[in-house]
């Protein structure tokens, strides 16, 4: 049994998606998805287990001999990724209950389980497999049904979201295939490990270049990467909450866990950053996205979409880490990759809170939030903190491990580069303190009434119902991952003995 | 050069076609075909990819001693479905778009969103 491990982490969740389909009832469908979700958690937890000591697992699917089968392949590089999808899936079912039977109309719910059960499939394949093709494949699965869910947001400029998403998307999913196309035709093989002792025999070949190229900037769609990021605003602010928690706390950091995995082990260290200037081109574009994502993030008048630019910075600052390509910058992108998604987690969590209690997410309807709900808001504050880096919380943890690298590799421009986007993370954080607590709160049945109608106005067919509670089942999360961000600050040792495991494995040239 | 690489000059012409496509069109059923002339050239590209000279289909048969290559034809053939896949949902969503705005193009739908939010 648990040397199937490997392939339970991506058959659960797949399998759940086809019952949530059959099923034929919301509950049932929201029960599925926490077995899937609880499932994957426990397999995760027992592949770490196994692998801690620095060993690695290889899986032959169905029984074929890697390179022509096709392999998945556990280390210390994925088990990260692979713990950080089951908390938050975990999660997601959990805070998913209440939020989505307010959000999403009762006959799509049984399908909204069903996607989501798909993107689990697609996050967990994309961190497991060890075939350039199967990652494709699993990255176009977890697109797929993201495109589906954020359709399924209660604004009709949702589907528009999704629509963008979708054409980005695609062309980014197929620049990954013409990659790997590239690269195929130039060694014969798709087997990540097979490739890496292949492709060394011919580098400087212009196809290879052109494979690394197109490889790269494919994933950096997915990763929003500063000026390939125009899908993300839009599509994490319009999708339905849960969707949201799940996209930004470990959405983009499965395709930067995918990037750093073809950037070291497959190509190799050579390769990419010494022969191509990837790294430094990775540096400039992750120091644009820290100033830019910071600096519009300032300006934004809705919460959730002040968030989503707070991560387009949050992102620049891991691929800066991982552009350094030394042991303790990798170790640093690690660190954030699980801070970031903790603390983004929390935040919006809270922001499906509001939505349900406020009917909006927009700063104006936050006025006042402190004395009116003061366990939100606190939470707010206190993952608003960690976006910025202040002790101790689990932020202030990873921008000190960055911040140590860059000096280590004296890159004195970028470190004040990163404390600058910090100053602006200060704005803007700030400016949803001020108005929570320091703004008086308008009257709450009247603003209330009028943001129903307005709902109603938009046609959509999911209405959001006000309540005048908060179900436990969605504070619980919110309280968990905000404590859980500061908990990381102070006894930082599981993130970083996890990180550092990653970055020995990635840059101590392991096998892929 | 390009007489003995045609097939690749072809398939790229046909990829920036589909991608200029993609990007010039506001209509989304548009961008949608766009997406497809994009893939499919890269469908091509594999496709191209896998032959050999002189080979002959890969059925094994007697007297035949080269086959072209099978493995990127059964790669394509899962991207296909993919491709299939996209086009469909995105297809959806067009028509919830319409739907919702009463049009399919993506500026009059900004617009109107735009025009609504003016009101309030």
């Amino acid at each position: 049994m648990t040397s199937q491990l490997p392939a339970l982490q991506v058959v659960v969740p797949l399998v759940c998606a086809a019952g949530c389909v059959l099923l034929r009832s919301a509950f049932g469908a929201w029960l599925l998805f926490s077995v899937a979700a609880t499932a994957s958690l426990l397999t995760a937890v027992a592949l770490t287990v196994q692998v801690w000591d620095g060993d690695v697992i290889r899986y032959e699917m169905g029984g074929w001999p890697a390179p022509a089968g096709i392999e998945l392949v556990i280390d210390q590089a994925n088990v990260v990724v692979l713990l950080l999808l089951g908390v938050i899936a975990v999660i997601a079912a959990a805070y998913g209950r209440r939020s989505i039977e307010l959000e999403v109309p009762l006959r799509r719910i049984r399908m909204f389980y069903a996607a989501m059960c798909l993107l689990l499939t697609g996050l967990f394949g994309i961190t497991v497999t060890g075939d350039a093709f199967n990652l494709f494949v699993f990255l176009e699965i977890s697109s797929l049904s993201s495109y589906a869910l954020i359709a399924l947001g209660r604004r009709r400029r949702a589907l528009l979201a999704a629509f963008q998403y979708l054409v980005i998307g695609t062309v980014g999913g197929t620049f990954l295939l013409i990659g790997v196309g590239l690269a195929f035709a130039v060694t014969g093989t798709l087997n990540m490990a097979d490739l890496a002792d292949r492709l060394p025999a011919v580098a400087g070949n212009r196809a290879v270049t052109g494979a690394v190229v197109f490889i790269f900037v494919g994933l950096a769609i997915k990763m929003a990467v500063f000026p390939l990021h125009a899908w993300l605003p839009g599509a994490y602010s319009e999708a339905p909450s849960v969707v949201s928690i799940v996209l930004a706390a470990v959405g983009t950091k499965v395709a930067i866990y995918a990037f750093a995995r073809f950037a070291f082990t497959v190509f190799g260290i050579d390769v990419v950053f010494t022969d191509l200037p990837i790294g430094e081109a990775i540096l400039v574009v992750g120091s644009l996205a820290m100033l830019a994502g910071a600096g519009v993030a300032c300006f934004q008048q809705d919460f959730k979409r002040l968030l989503a630019w707070s991560s387009i910075g949050q992102v620049g600052m891991i691929v800066t880490g991982i552009g350094l390509a030394t042991a303790s910058g990798v170790s640093a992108a690690y660190l954030h990759i699980i801070n970031h998604a903790v603390i983004k987690g929390a935040l919006f969590a809270a922001a499906g809170i509001l939505l349900i209690r406020l009917g909006s997410t927009s700063l104006e309807s936050m006025a006042g939030l402190g004395r009116r709900m003061p366990l939100t808001f606190g939470a707010v504050v206190i993952a608003g903190l960690g976006l910025i880096g202040v002790p101790p919380t689990a932020g202030f943890a990873s921008k000190w491990a960055l911040a140590s690298a860059l000096v280590e590799d004296d890159r004195w421009l970028i470190l004040i580069v990163m404390l600058a986007s910090s100053l602006l993370a200060m704005v803007y954080v700030g400016r949803i303190v001020e108005v929570g607590w320091f703004r008086a709160p308008a009257d709450l049945d009247e603003r209330t009434a009028e943001n129903v109608d307005q709902a109603t106005a938009a046609a959509n067919p999911g209405v959001v119902r006000v309540r005048e509670q908060t179900s436990v089942l969605m504070a619980g999360p919110v309280a968990l991952l905000a404590v859980a961000s500061v908990y990381f600050g102070i006894d930082a040792s599981l993130p970083s003995s996890l990180a550092d495991g990653a970055a020995r494995i990635l840059t101590g040239g392991g096998a892929p | 050069m390009i007489a003995t690489h045609y097939t690749y000059w072809i398939i790229f012409a046909l990829m920036m076609i589909g991608l200029y496509a993609v990007m010039s069109h506001g209509n989304l059923v548009k961008k949608l075909i766009g997406l497809n002339i994009f893939q499919v050239a890269v469908f091509m590209f594999f496709i191209s990819l896998g032959r050999v000279d002189g080979g002959s289909p890969p059925i094994i048969t007697e007297g035949i001693e080269v086959y072209s290559h099978p493995l990127p034809h059964v790669l394509i053939l899962t991207a296909i479905v993919v491709g299939v896949a996209t086009t469909s949902v995105g297809v959806a969503i067009a028509i919830r778009i319409y739907e919702a705005y009463g049009t399919v193009e993506e500026d009059n739908a900004l617009a109107r969103d735009a025009a609504e939010e003016g009101t309030q």
